[in-house]
């Protein structure tokens, strides 16, 4: 009896227990230091360096604000490009940059575009996070100005609450509401401006459980596999799609990346 | 408003979505284009039954009343009950299936069993801190005793939710095949069973 | 042999040097799936040199986590010279990671 009682008053006076809170604690004690800093300076040596057929480093690639211009561009992504007619997420622009400017050819490319366990690192994931501190503390300003940017974001809001699967999941599923959490595990709710920009800011970040800087476009295709789907291309529609509607609802929002996440 | 709007799109034809922003061409080209097939999660996964379908017309409100009674009519008519009539397995292995998180994914071997991976969701045994909060709370959930319709009700919401509760988060356990009869049973004693660590606290 | 990534700063004539080391750090206490434990594995010794000179010896044990990051300052350092990060470990393996102080 009292036992029961005791158990009562426990669960009312806990919090809700939240990863993120026990985790704010570790974010404190790691101070400014993240482990992707290391991944920065990978990245920043990779844009510089000659490779490819061409032999030529990536510094002409535009992405977005002109040949060469890195500051500030993450925070502008996806966007339409015209040399390629398609709406583009990061990756695959710099995908397209190593195609043209330094001749690599595209199946290589997309052979091992992200980490396995236990790897020390891809090319991509490194020039994504130094791309990504080339935007911290910009604004979030995905270009909604072409109707195909515009079409991408309501594609990504159909993708988003598409149930499929053998579990019938959605990003909805467990994105859509705010304040929940799966297991320890803190849910942002992507359908809200807020909990949006903290989230979609705080891509790429640095995983400590798995020792890698993981991208976003990496965490949409292990989003999909947790939901038992097929495999999610790398810099597809969907792919695309669903980080419009991310960044677009995040707009406004500051990027913090890369960031620090269990 | 927006429910006559959606009506009428139904009435109109199965093609059209209940936006009306991106056309069912578009969408199924992204979707065909976007995916591959990879290990057991394979493109036809993504073929939409009944279920999958009238959710995804209404999205996160409920779908039409008229249609919605239908389905879940429906879906009631196709529960499979235990053919031996038992409902109840061993709590001990149910707790093992409400503990794991695998089956199913690519990432799985096809050999192992299915998990239902309950605490993602739900709170179950006291002493399991590590759960999650997108369902309500099971603990105590033995305290609805072992009558008929109990084990009937319990069993249903197991093998498909949606015959109660139309476009639920919850997985169909049974009807999508993610579980086995003795799975299910087993889940059904973690829940029930007296003896079991979900209803310790009583 | 394990690349450790390493980064060294000067400033006001005090050198920051961060580290991250590629290791599991096994405890020993962790049981496999099959109920077999999974042997201890984890660094034993660390230390940190800034030219010939170890300015850091560290020995640890298991209760530090996997891929440790470890962040060292000491006194001196110039802009050019190397600081170099060795480890080993409990089954003899080793790691290193040379940078030049920034």
């Amino acid at each position: 009896m009292i036992k029961k009682w005791a158990w009562l008053i426990g669960i009312l006076a806990m919090p809700v227990l939240s990863d993120d809170g026990i985790f704010d604690e570790y974010r404190d004690l790691m101070g400014d230091d993240n482990p992707a800093i290391f991944v920065i300076d990978e990245g920043e040596a990779l844009w510089f360096e000659a490779q490819g057929p061409l032999d030529t480093s990536l510094e002409r690639c535009d992405l977005g604000l002109g040949p060469g211009v890195t500051a500030g561009a993450y925070a502008r992504f996806p966007r339409y490009f015209e040399d390629t007619d398609s709406v583009m997420d990061i990756e695959s622009r710099l995908l397209h940059c190593m195609q043209t400017l330094q001749g690599r050819e595209r199946a290589v490319l997309l052979a091992k575009p992200y980490s396995l366990r236990g790897d020390l690192g891809t090319e991509l994931e490194a020039l994504v996070t130094w791309l990504a501190a080339e935007s911290e503390g910009a604004v979030i300003a995905p270009e909604q100005a072409h109707p195909a940017e515009r079409e991408m974001y309501a594609l990504g809001e159909e993708i988003f609450f598409y149930r499929a699967g053998p579990h019938d999941f959605s990003c909805a599923t467990c994105h859509e509401q705010s304040n929940m959490r799966i297991r320890l595990q803190a849910l942002p709710n992507l359908t809200n401006h807020d909990a949006a920009a903290e989230a979609f800011g705080s891509w790429p970040a640095y995983r400590i459980s798995e020792g890698l800087v993981r991208t976003m476009g990496w965490r949409l295709q292990d989003c999909f596999r947790q939901q038992r789907w097929p495999g999610l291309r790398l810099g597809s529609d969907v792919s695309v799609a669903l980080q419009t509607y991310m960044a677009v609802n995040a707009a406004g929002g500051v990027m913090t990346a890369p960031g620090l996440k269990r | 408003m927006r429910p006559l709007f959606k009506t009428i799109v139904l009435l109109l034809g199965a093609g059209t979505l209940s936006t009306g922003v991106v056309s069912s061409e578009r969408l199924d080209a992204a979707l065909a284009g976007s995916f591959v097939d990879n290990g057991q999660a394979t493109l036809d996964r993504l073929e939409q039954d009944p279920v999958q379908q009238a959710c995804n017309q209404s999205r996160s409100t409920p779908p039409d009343p008229a249609i919605a009674s239908n389905l879940r009519q429906e879906r009631l008519d196709a529960v499979v009950f235990p053919l031996d009539g038992e409902f109840l397995g061993d709590w001990q292995r149910g707790a093992e299936v409400a503990d794991n998180g695998r089956g199913l994914q690519s990432s799985d071997d096809p050999e192992q069993p299915n998990g239902g991976n309950c605490y993602a969701c739900h709170q179950l045994a006291p002493d399991e801190v590590a759960y999650g909060t997108l369902g309500p709370s099971l603990t105590g959930y033995g305290a609805r005793g072992q009558s008929e319709p109990m084990l009937r009700y319990t069993w249903t919401k197991l093998w498909d939710t949606h015959a109660y509760n139309l476009c639920s988060h919850m997985p169909r356990f049974g009807a999508q095949g993610i579980l086995t009869e003795q799975q299910l049973k087993d889940i059904m004693a973690f829940l029930l069973d007296p003896a079991s660590p979900v209803n310790q606290d009583l | 042999m394990s690349r450790i990534k390493i980064r060294a700063q000067q400033a006001d004539g005090v050198t920051e040097v961060k580290a991250l080391m590629r290791h599991p750090m096994e405890t020993g206490m962790r049981k496999d799936q099959s109920g077999e434990a999974i042997p201890a594995h984890f660094i034993t010794e660390v230390a940190v040199f800034h030219g010939e000179r170890a300015v850091m010896q560290g020995y640890w044990g298991a209760a530090v986590s996997a891929n440790p990051f470890l962040g060292v300052r000491f006194k001196g350092g110039a802009a050019g010279d190397t600081v170099k990060v060795t480890w080993v470990d409990n089954q003899g393996g080793t790691g290193e990671g040379e940078t030049t102080i920034r």
